[in-house]
């Protein structure tokens, strides 16, 4: 690491780059090797060595406390306190403090707000601003962006850049290879624990991917055009609450047909979630009907939907998807524990269900130590895995998959897309949820636009992204086309007018 | 991944509509208003209903005719409901919730105290002030033992057992050494031996907490029952007749009218417990200390981080709170009883309720710990003016207030979010 340098350190889910870094940073002790700084190697007994050492880290998850004030948060660990009574805070020195390193690094953070109140966004400027009052020279940046908006995300670069221009050093953790371009120095790519490679930031995106994977990865997503079908799923002015009764989806309507991949963008908080969660009969709905397979599905408890045919990933696989201290073989059958072959009356069937473990674990490619392996132990790209090999396993009629890839390293994004589209192929219904407009249209035939509980409109996957995004800001087709004057390339907001993708879009490497 | 914190999910504020939290109350409170005035002032009588000053029926008093006392506080306590009900401002919700339940057992007291038989119809407050916090003492020293604890991530439910304890060795040493300053630091280390237990097991070893709590309090019955039963009841003058300490009367203090004779003619049990209660709570908002505990209590990871020693933190805590708890128990044997088997009798108990009712904070606690005190003082005036109420009614006061404390009916009860979850490194 040099002085003023933003280092990039790209690799997959589970190539060893946190550890390496919670190494760096004291809380893990390392097994063999020393780390150098400044030509001196360091011993780290722990956090407040390496802060001592000038190393500051910035969590995946925040390590705030939610009930402190920024300015508690700030000072905890590093208190000042008043001279003459021992032990008592200055806080007005600590807020002072904060103000001045907001001031100094244009980070404006409010130093009596209560961190639980402030948008996630904030909540990271504030471990920020955290590391900036230690006097750190280097900063690491632990998946920063993985929690982030994209504008967010913009702010985030720019204060990076920031704090580079002050001559700090930024190790900058991610597997997304935009940032990576955008923003990086140098990188340097991990892979099972080693340093499989250095590159440049004008080394390109398949170049990159190669080496995190080890393999060529394809970014884009090889499929045949769609053969739809009959109408599998159909929503017709629905309406839903979300948990604190304001209205989420207010009146959507919706086809999927066999054999065809619908896929729904939106930014996140536009009621995509409550539409599924209806759908799924995890959440009641107001008005308006679901019907699969022309049957309503109204007051179906969600075990029936299941059972009807419906596979679902859900957004949060650590929350919804798996049962964290169960065994990867318990986990691939929460869905048919009570089911032959794996259950019958009271009793499971341990040897089935181990069986059918192995079969799906060398089926879906899961990394994992054993079937026996808690789920948790393993990293978030296979634990995904686990959840589509689970939901894959049964005859499905419609495969709901909400954030398919979110929090997981490229290989396995290929590997769920490609089965995702072999799902499809077999003439199941796909309803694809993301926030990721690429994977949307990447995977999708068709394009549902989201915006505040309505679909907003519904194009073809070769729609341009501009055009998509601005029907992500709640600007219609109509009006987006007019101001953008290409009338031709607009679709209207009738699901009929959006032809299905001849194929996949270009791979837009250099975007 | 380092940490397996998941960030809880963000408690944002409902939107109540109408029925906001102050209207809720307020519809109770008019309600009980209602109630005072018609049931109880249909009850009372005639009589004058007296309450004086000091403690004999002579002198000083407060007096008002039972029936309409009855009836005029019941109509405040309703007007003060109502007046929430029709919403006013924020500020005033404390100020007219509290003036309203006052005024509802003032509308009870005008019954019973007027009901009772002539030459018991006058209420002493000078003796039930004091009564109050002599019963709310031990609660007192308990709750703060649990905030101590809880506040740093272990829960305590072993406060039954460090109070037994203290109130045990405190007894023992102090009758074999002859000294109460012997028998304070043996109960304070008798406590501590409780914590120290509970501390082993539940930071070093990770066994639930709350399982371990009861275990202790079963454990330190069965110790000091069996200890109290080959020693003290053998030899009881040898074993279980400790000093005590006496009453210290604080000059000027003690010649203010009802306070006076109440707080300030205690023995050191009382002002150590208020003193400790000023302490702990400035300790806690105010030092780095109390951050640093605070912050463990609640993303024990996060204080990690940032070189925070949390299991160290948490050992030091959890044994300054069996210290605590011991002295409270010594509140028993050095003060006011000789040992007797089992003598807290579930107030660490009661203790716990004062913590989650008091919302973790030792002014918080404070104030539970004398609505209780008074609760059970009232149980035992009512039993001596020959009530019709059963006793056992007000004995279950503190634990109903907790369920209603714990079902959010006096504002948001948010313990520390890591209380009772053992902390693992990496």
């Amino acid at each position: 690491m040099e002085p003023g340098e933003i280092h990039a350190l790209l690799g997959e889910n589970g190539a060893g780059k946190s550890t390496l870094m919670n190494v760096l940073y004291g809380l893990y002790q390392p097994d063999e090797g020393e780390i150098l700084v400044d030509g001196r190697p360091l011993r780290l007994k722990g956090p407040s060595d390496a802060i001592a050492a000038g190393i500051g880290m910035v969590h995946q998850h925040f390590m705030l406390v939610p009930v402190f004030t920024v300015a508690e948060n700030v000072m905890l660990g590093a208190e000042q306190v008043k001279v003459p009574f021992a032990g008592f805070l200055d806080r007005r020195r600590a807020r002072r403090e904060v103000a001045e390193v907001s001031e100094r690094y244009n980070l404006r953070v409010d130093p009596d707000a209560v961190v639980e109140d402030l948008p996630v966004g904030i909540q990271q400027r504030v471990e920020i601003v955290k590391a900036l009052t230690r006097d750190v020279d280097l900063l690491i940046l632990d998946e920063p962006t993985a929690v982030l908006t994209p504008q967010e995300t913009d702010e985030l670069l720019t204060v990076m850049r920031s704090l580079k221009a002050a001559g700090k050093s930024i190790v900058f953790i991610t597997h997304k290879l935009g940032e990576v371009k955008a923003i990086a120095d140098r990188i340097t790519v991990i892979r099972r624990g080693r340093t499989v490679g250095t590159a440049e930031p004008t080394a390109s995106r398949d170049e990159l991917a190669a080496l995190m994977v080890g393999r060529n990865v394809r970014l884009t997503v090889d499929k045949e055009p769609a053969r739809p079908g009959k109408p599998v799923l159909e929503v017709a002015g629905l309406v839903v609450d979300d948990d604190r009764q304001v209205r989420a989806v207010d009146g959507v309507d919706l086809t999927v047909h066999a054999g065809e991949v619908l896929g729904v963008a939106g930014v996140q908080g536009n009621g995509q979630t409550e539409l599924i969660e209806a759908i799924m009969g995890l959440r009641p709905t107001l008005a308006g009907t679901i019907s699969l397979d022309g049957e309503s599905t109204h007051g179906w408890s969600t075990k029936k939907v299941l059972r009807a045919g419906v596979g679902y990933v859900p957004e949060d696989r650590s929350v919804d998807g798996l049962v964290k201290e169960f065994s990867v073989a318990e986990n691939l059958v929460l869905d048919i524990y009570d089911r032959p072959p794996f259950g019958k009356g009271l009793s499971l069937k341990p040897d089935a269900i181990a069986k059918s473990a192995k079969e799906r674990i060398a089926q879906f490619d899961v990394r994992t130590s054993s079937a026996d392996a808690a789920v948790g132990t393993l990293s978030g790209g296979n634990q995904q895995k686990v959840i589509v090999a689970r939901e894959l396993s049964r005859p499905l009629k419609l495969l709901i998959a909400a954030q398919p890839t979110r929090g997981v390293d490229v290989g396995s994004i290929e590997f769920i897309h490609s089965q995702v589209i072999h799902e499809r192929d077999i003439g199941t219904a796909v309803m694809v949820v993301s926030s990721e407009l690429d994977e949307v249209i990447g995977l999708a035939d068709r394009i549902a636009v989201m915006y505040r509980g309505r679909v907003i409109g519904i194009v073809g996957p070769d729609t341009p992204r501009e055009e998509i995004g601005l029907l992500m800001a709640g600007i219609t087709p109509d009006t987006a086309a007019r101001t953008a004057n290409e009338g031709g390339a607009a679709a209207t907001a009738d699901e009929d007018a959006a032809a299905p993708a001849p194929e996949g879009p270009g791979n837009e490497d250099e975007a | 991944m380092s940490t397996t914190a998941v960030p809880d999910v963000a408690v944002t504020a409902v939107d109540e509509g109408f029925w906001t939290r102050a209207r809720k109350a307020g519809a109770v409170l008019l309600g009980l208003g209602v109630l005072a005035a018609v049931l109880f002032g249909a009850l009372a009588t005639d009589q004058q209903a007296r309450f004086t000053l000091s403690e004999t029926e002579g002198g000083a008093a407060l007096e008002i005719n039972g029936t309409v006392g009855a009836i005029l506080f019941g109509v405040i306590a309703a007007a003060a409901g109502a007046a929430l009900l029709a919403g006013v401002p924020k500020r005033w919700f404390t100020l007219l919730l509290g003036a309203g339940l006052v005024a509802f057992v003032l509308s009870f007291l005008c019954w019973q105290v007027s009901a009772a038989p002539e030459g018991r119809n006058f209420m002493p407050l000078v003796n039930v002030l004091r009564g109050t916090f002599v019963l709310a003492l031990p609660l007192i020293f308990g709750a703060l033992a649990g905030v101590l604890c809880e506040r740093s991530g272990v829960v305590n439910v072993a406060i039954e057992g460090q109070l037994l304890m203290g109130a045990f060795s405190g007894a023992l040493f102090g009758s074999i050494s002859g000294s109460v300053w012997v028998g304070l630091v043996a109960a304070a280390i008798g406590g501590a031996f409780i914590s120290l237990l509970l501390a082993v097991f539940a930071i070093r070893y990770l066994v639930d907490q709350v399982v371990m709590g009861i275990v202790l309090n079963l454990l330190a019955v069965g110790i000091t029952g069996f200890l109290y039963e080959r020693l003290m009841a053998t030899d009881a003058a040898k074993y279980n007749s400790a000093p005590r300490f006496s009453n210290w009367e604080i000059p000027l203090l003690k010649d203010i009218p009802l306070i006076g004779p109440a707080l300030f003619r205690g023995n050191i049990f009382l002002y150590l417990g208020l003193l400790l209660v000023l302490v702990i709570h400035l300790a806690l908002f105010r030092t780095r200390w109390g951050l640093r505990t605070r912050s463990v209590g609640e993303h024990p990871t996060a204080a990690d981080t940032l070189g925070v020693k949390v299991l160290r933190l948490r050992y030091r805590n959890v044994i300054m709170a069996g210290l605590v708890a011991g002295v409270g128990g010594a509140s028993y044997t050095l003060a006011l009883y000789s040992f007797t088997k089992n003598m807290i009798g579930g107030k660490g108990f009661i203790a716990l309720a004062a913590l989650i009712f008091g919302r973790w904070s030792p002014t918080g606690a404070l104030l539970a710990a004398l609505f209780f005190g008074f609760a059970d003082q009232l149980a035992t005036y009512l039993g001596a003016i020959g009530s019709s109420i059963p006793s056992q009614f007000l004995a279950m006061l503190p634990y109903l207030a907790t369920i209603l404390a714990v079902a959010g009916l006096v504002g948001r009860v948010r313990a520390p979010a890591a209380d009772g979850k053992p902390y693992i490194k990496g």
